[in-house]
């Protein structure tokens, strides 16, 4: 696939928006269908593997409106029903068509406090855009209003702005309230609870606040700057951030309200167990979990060899076991840092990949070699304990398991030795033990999750969840979503004592 | 703020820092660490044992070894300076017990780490026989704070200059013979100490507990950098540890694992002796 020309994209719309605006006559859908589909410019793969800069660059402003202007503005709005928090999607493309960015970016506001995070790592294509009729008309989901894309633009465009509106802070209740945990789903809660005019304690483990945001997706997907400005908005709103906070260690979760005077308390743990695949070698040197290799790279900003004080491996050749978002962040990761060979090894095949159809596509375009139907068997070392290679066996579809797909399984003697330095372990992340273990009073299930009912609330009093301690590994948007259900829950018990 | 309350030199490249640090000092109990990290944006984060911890000060002790580029920076702080991020405290506790008698084996900087069980080991009623070793006279630390908890101090160092010529295993294979046999042996050190300690009691039957130094990235459970190998299973020595059964653990994989960054680490920690003795030129 050749890579488009970024200036040619830009020009081309400015083109195409002139014609429209020029045009006397309403746009009728069959006009909006001939709208092209608006390519987001991006770095060319040679460019960015030798960076960490962000990968897409974003619409210009006349992207953002041609690409709006693709929307039929459906009466039953489909997109909406596959949208988590269900944004006035044709309510905000509306806008963006007409060049209101502002008007568009307050449409958004109503339902999510973190477009410019959703509009980047969202799984629209199974979600608002599986659902789109203009993606639907054209027999192909990957060309659907890029709904995604344009929110994104918005809020963008906001944070470049001069003014900016900050969420209004209702006058101080003097109520109290803890959340812990301050990815997405902690930070949702922070923003909301505050904008009650109750006072928040924002506790997080890390010695920077944001989350996988911060510490797990890379640079290249996630800019920190956009992290670290929804936690300068939080601040400015008078939330208050403690970090290097363990809750259940630093304080254990009872003493914030027995002690510490906590009317209610928020936890937004998060999915911080790495699964390992228990398989022999696993703990030779130059095996990791995705989790240490991306904290190592991200957080530590290991990346930056000549400034950071934590190491990171030098892996030349490097194989990735598994297939969702946090392999390809992975994968794509080494090749940035410096790897000759980067595999991906998957036991299904693309289709039932996880990972956002965006990234899959990034991830060949910068050269990671995909292994599909394959998995390790053991990973071999040398005599120093250093991996030398991973032994791997091909599979084939079977019956469909529980989930719906179809089961992975082994075909016997198919085994064959993969030559590698380093073995990146990304197949999953079970729930944060550590609240479970330092209170024992919370209800939790098989899988270690929070137990919750409709509201959000906990077997314990005043104590709510959310996220992905709830989910187990989940999304953003989901984490944002509970955050949400939460607060309100939050804001209503506080309001009624 | 973590302020720096208090310094002192025990021993060539081992430095006692007193820091404050209320929350940690009011929670922590014996066998829990810290992760100090001294810059938000580079700085690495490195583990570090509570050595003590005095909750109406609301400060911790820690004991540090200069080994690598990190623990030289802590080494070089001075009172009044303020460590930028400290968390904690991180672990799971020792399981304190009355047992009868326990024989407590530190080496090196890993005495300071075991005057804390040794002394809550002491306080619950145990007979307490301590024996700590080091390479030379000058390296031994803690002698005081621990003759002051001991029904019993062995001394002992690798080239004889202080106590008896031996290596701390010695003296152990001598109390594991004795009668009745300690109850429990807890020994804090170097991971090749440990494991010799674990080999020297394994025989007489002496449950050990050790102490593992892995490296560790996040000290939460998040990462799985710190995981060994005990007893065949994978654990996480952040959350599940530090201390487990020493008869169980797979040592050799341990060190290896510990040697990860070798290469990487030496040239940092080389870096920061050059750039130092230029500074000290500079001076001059
Ligand atoms: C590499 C990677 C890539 C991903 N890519 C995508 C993607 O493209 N799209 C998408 O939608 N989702 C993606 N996800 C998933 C998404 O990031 C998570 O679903 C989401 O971040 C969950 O939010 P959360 O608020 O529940 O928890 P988290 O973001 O996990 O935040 C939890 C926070 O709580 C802190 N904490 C934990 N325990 C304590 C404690 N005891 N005391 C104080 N603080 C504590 C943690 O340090 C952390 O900062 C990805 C995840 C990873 C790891
Ligand atoms: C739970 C725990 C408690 C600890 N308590 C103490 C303590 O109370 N006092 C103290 O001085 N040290 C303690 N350590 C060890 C300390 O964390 C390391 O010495 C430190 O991380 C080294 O960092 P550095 O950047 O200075 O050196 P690096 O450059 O990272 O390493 C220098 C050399 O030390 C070795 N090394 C690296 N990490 C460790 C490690 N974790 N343990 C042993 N050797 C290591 C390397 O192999 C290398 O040869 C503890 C470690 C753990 C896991
Ligand atoms: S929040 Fe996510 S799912 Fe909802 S419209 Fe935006 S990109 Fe789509
Ligand atoms: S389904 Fe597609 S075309 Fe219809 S309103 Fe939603 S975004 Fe617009
Ligand atoms: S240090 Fe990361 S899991 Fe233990």
């Amino acid at each position: 696939m050749s890579h488009p020309d970024n200036t040619q994209l830009v020009e081309d719309a400015k083109r195409q928006l002139d014609e429209i605006v020029a045009r006397e006559d309403p746009l009728k859908p069959k006009d909006r269908l001939a709208i092209p589909f608006q390519e987001i410019p991006s770095q060319t793969p040679e460019e960015r593997i030798a960076n960490m800069d962000e990968v897409a660059l974003g619409y210009t402003p006349e992207q953002a409106r041609v690409e709006s202007l693709r929307c039929f503005d459906c009466k039953k709005a489909p997109c909406v029903d596959g949208c988590p928090v269900r944004l006035d999607i044709p309510g905000f493309l509306r806008a963006a068509g007409e060049g209101d960015f502002r008007e568009a970016i307050d449409i958004i506001k109503r339902n999510s406090l973190l477009p410019a995070v959703c509009g980047r790592v969202c799984p629209q294509e199974t979600q608002c855009q599986l659902h789109c009729t203009v993606g639907k008309s054209l027999k192909d989901v990957n060309k659907s209003v890029s709904i995604g894309r344009v929110e994104r633009f918005v809020a963008d465009w906001e944070a470049e702005q001069a003014e900016q509106d900050l969420p209004e802070v209702k006058p101080e209740t003097g109520r109290k309230v803890a959340v812990v945990g301050s990815g997405p789903a902690g930070v949702t809660v922070a923003a909301d609870v505050r904008r009650e005019g109750h006072a928040v304690t924002l506790f997080e483990a890390f010695h920077k606040p944001g989350g996988v945001l911060m510490y797990g997706i890379p640079e290249f997907r996630m800019p920190k700057r956009i992290v670290q400005r929804e936690i300068d908005t939080l601040r400015t709103m008078g939330v208050t951030v403690e970090t290097n906070f363990v809750v259940g260690r630093t304080r254990k979760l009872s003493d914030l309200i027995e002690k510490d005077g906590f009317d209610a308390v928020f936890v937004g743990t998060g999915a911080g167990l790495p699964k390992f695949m228990r398989i022999e070698g696993e703990n030779l040197v130059g095996v990791f979990s995705a989790n240490e290799f991306l904290t190592r790279a991200n957080l530590m900003r290991a990346y930056d060899r000549k400034n950071a004080d934590t190491p990171i491996s030098n892996a030349r050749k490097v194989a990735v076991l598994g297939g969702g978002n946090v392999a390809m962040d992975a994968a794509r990761t080494a090749v940035r840092l410096g790897a000759e060979e980067v595999h991906l090894v998957y036991r299904r095949t693309e289709v039932e990949m996880p990972a956002r159809v965006e990234e899959v596509g990034h991830a060949k375009e910068e050269g990671v070699i995909f292994h599909i139907l394959e998995n390790a068997k053991r990973v071999v070392g040398d005599e120093q304990g250093r991996v030398q290679a991973m032994e791997c066996l091909k599979y084939e579809l079977g019956e469909p398991d529980d989930s719906g797909r179809r089961r992975p399984v082994a075909i016997p003697d198919s085994e064959f030795m993969m030559p590698v330095d380093t073995v990146i372990v990304a197949i999953g992340n079970d729930s944060n033990p550590l609240i479970k273990q330092t209170t024992p009073e919370i209800e939790t299930n098989r899988w270690g999750n929070i137990v919750v009912n409709e509201n959000g609330k906990t077997s314990m009093d005043r104590v709510y969840a959310g996220g992905d301690i709830v989910l187990g590994a989940a999304t953003v948007i989901l984490a944002m979503g509970e955050g949400r259900r939460a607060a309100a829950s939050i804001n209503e018990l506080l309001a009624s004592e | 703020m973590n302020r720096i309350l208090f310094k002192k030199q025990l021993a060539e490249e081992i430095f006692e820092l007193k820091v404050e640090a209320p929350l940690i000092a009011s929670e922590r109990k014996p066998g829990q660490f810290v992760m100090i990290q001294l810059d938000t944006d580079f700085g690495e984060r490195v583990p570090l044992t509570i050595a003590d911890g005095d909750p109406e000060e609301g400060s911790i002790t820690l004991v540090v070894q200069a080994v690598g580029k990190t623990t030289h920076h802590i080494a070089d702080l001075e009172t009044g300076d303020v460590v930028e991020n400290i968390v904690g405290p991180l672990g799971t506790p020792t399981h304190i017990e009355k047992l009868g008698t326990v024989v407590c084996v530190g080496g090196g900087v890993g005495v300071a780490p075991l005057h804390p069980i040794a002394k809550a080991l002491k306080e619950i009623g145990n007979e307490v026989i301590v024996i700590i070793g080091a390479r030379s006279r000058e390296l031994i630390i803690f002698e005081e704070e621990m003759k002051a908890i001991a029904d019993e101090l062995i001394i002992c160092t690798d080239d004889g200059s202080y106590g008896m010529k031996s290596l701390v295993t010695g003296p152990l294979e001598e109390v594991c013979r004795r009668d009745p046999q300690p109850a429990m042996a807890v020994a804090i050190g170097p991971p090749i100490m440990m494991k010799f300690c674990a080999e020297t009691t394994r025989p007489f039957e002496v449950p050990t507990v050790v102490s593992l130094n892995t490296i560790m990235v996040d000290g939460t459970g998040m990462c799985g950098g710190c995981r060994v190998t005990v007893g065949g299973e994978t654990r996480f020595v952040c959350v599940d540890g530090p201390e487990f059964d020493g008869h169980l653990v797979d040592f050799d994989n341990m060190m290896q694992r510990l040697g990860a960054y070798k290469p990487m680490e030496e040239e940092a920690h080389e870096q920061c002796h050059l750039d130092k003795e230029i500074e000290e030129l500079k001076e001059k």
